[in-house]
């Protein structure tokens, strides 16, 4: 409900519009059906957090920030560090957007985000434990969302994937009097690879990739698939009160494996881009 | 990690991959609602009430063109083995919405212009796939209340545990496993209207997984067409229980 403004005849009208353009291949801002908006990503902004990101997806503006803090860990996973992912739509965003407590949009964004994270192991927490049962680290990780332009799923979780490759993080260890210390060596974080989430929107019976808020606006039904390094789906989720056929969620799965190794490879030139300089 | 999948084939509950636990679904069990149900699927146990079309409050929600609908899934504190406290979690609002928008594809609200309708989700024990169970008794119970619908929605998870592609995820496999894909699906009509995936399948998986929870949620669905039939049709002249 929040961050895009609905009028209900100007939204019939785009529709038509829109669904007319999509049947002849062609969208308002040029692109092709299956092409995203430029990526651009800047790491290390915030000196402050153990990594952090800004990501641009065409207008859409996001900035990620990992905190790494000791903790303990859940009663059922005594042996794992502890992921909590977390994002903020802020009122700069949109001017349909306002300040309070996520609402259900931010958090199903955020749940879904880290999904992604969390279901293709990106992180290994088994290594995050110094105590177990007692004491594990932490990893937060806050989106916030500057500027809204549609696609806030691969936005976010572009910048969450890019944030926590450029983290570092000091050495704890426990020392002989099961003290938990801090040593100078600075370490990155345990990661296997690098889960890439795809977001299509349906419109009308066109799948497009990478929907602009505009599109996001008339669109039936909106699905997101996360691809690891292998091709595996490891997380998924269709929104909006529309449907898919079983066709389409054929497609879009392909579709995201297709996607997920070109944007993958965006990404990494992106990351490694600053890491040079 | 704990053997879920015996030597036999078998699962930690006795069933074989693709088998469905038993499912049982009442229809009009609250006498003040417009429309309401009970589903046990294995252990889980869910009461579903609908109230409305109604008069939108807060007002400024309603529409001038349909109804609006808004759903509340809500897990009692005593529903799982650590107490949940009461209020709304970050999961059960995730929930409530994906529930909304399985749901929303089949109900004509255009029929009902500016009201509201409430679907009210109660998990009285929750013992994996409690969002699907709760799309299944949800629709029934939003059939008894009789508002207009396109089609029916029945939902069902599939997923994989020990390497195996498997049906209808209990607790403990939904936690020790590796994949669980809640689906659900207007029968009639063959459109999906809720697809999560939380966890790592290969895209063969991905299809025997997808296919098998569609066959399953065209079982659920005759299940609740029999419930539907047995309230309106079948026990009518014994009057109410």
């Amino acid at each position: 409900m929040s961050a895009v403004k609905k009028s209900i005849v100007v939204e019939q009208l785009r529709k038509t519009q829109m669904i007319e353009l999509l049947s002849k291949e062609k969208r308002l801002d040029n692109r092709g059906l299956m092409d995203f908006r430029p990526i651009t990503i800047e790491t290390g902004i915030i000196e402050k957090a153990n990594g952090s990101a800004r990501v641009q997806v065409g207008n859409t503006q996001v900035i990620a920030g990992v905190k790494i803090e000791l903790g303990e860990p859940f009663p059922d996973t005594p042996d794992k560090g502890l992921l909590v992912v977390n994002t903020e739509v802020l009122p700069l965003a949109s001017a349909y957007a306002e300040p309070g407590p996520p609402d259900e949009d931010a958090i199903e964004l955020a749940r879904v985000v880290d999904r992604g994270v969390r279901e293709s192991y990106m992180i290994d927490l088994s290594k995050l434990v110094l105590i177990p049962g007692r004491k594990v680290c932490v990893v937060f990780i806050d989106v916030n969302v500057l500027n809204i332009d549609g696609n806030l799923f691969d936005a976010s979780s572009y910048a969450t994937i890019a944030s926590i490759i450029t983290s570092k993080m000091p050495k704890f260890y426990v020392d002989e009097n099961g003290q938990i210390r801090q040593s100078e060596e600075i370490t990155p974080l345990p990661i296997n690879g690098i889960p890439i989430s795809i977001t299509m929107a349906r419109i009308g019976e066109t799948l497009i990739v990478d929907p602009t808020s505009e599109e996001e606006a008339v669109m039936d039904a909106r699905v997101t698939f996360v691809v690891d390094e292998d091709g595996n789906l490891c997380a998924g989720q269709k929104g909006q009160p529309g449907t898919l056929s079983f066709d389409q969620v054929k497609l879009a799965t392909e579709i995201a494996r297709t996607k997920a190794k070109e944007i993958r490879e965006i990404i990494k030139k992106e990351v490694m881009k600053n890491a040079k300089g | 990690m704990k053997e879920l999948i015996n030597e036999k084939g078998l699962r930690i509950d006795g069933r074989k991959v693709d088998e469905l636990r038993p499912l049982r679904i009442e229809v009009g069990v609250l006498k003040n609602a417009d429309g309401s149900s009970y589903i046990e699927m294995g252990k889980n146990k869910i009461v579903v009430a609908v109230y409305g079309p109604k008069e939108v409050h807060p007002k400024h929600q309603a529409l001038p063109d349909r109804s609006i609908l808004r759903c509340r899934y809500h897990m009692a504190p005593f529903s799982v083995d650590v107490r949940k406290p009461p209020q709304p979690s970050r999961r059960e609002i995730e929930i409530s919405k994906v529930i909304r928008e399985a749901l929303e594809p089949a109900l004509i609200l255009e029929e009902y212009p500016r009201t509201a309708i409430d679907v009210y989700l109660e998990v009285l024990q929750a013992d994996g796939g409690s969002r699907c169970a709760g799309i299944t008794a949800s629709a029934v119970a939003l059939a008894d209340a009789g508002i207009s619908m396109r089609d029916m929605v029945a939902a069902c998870a599939a997923g994989k545990v020990s390497g195996q592609v498997v049906l209808d995820l209990n607790d403990v496999e939904d936690k020790e496993g590796e994949a669980d894909m809640p689906l659900a699906i207007m029968p009639n009509l063959n459109q999906v209207t809720l697809l999560q995936l939380d966890g790592k399948l290969t895209s063969e998986e991905f299809e025997r997984a997808f296919e098998m929870a569609v066959k399953a949620c065209r079982v659920i669905y005759e299940a609740q067409r029999k419930a539907l039939i047995d309230k309106y049709f079948g026990k009518a002249e014994v009057g109410e229980e």
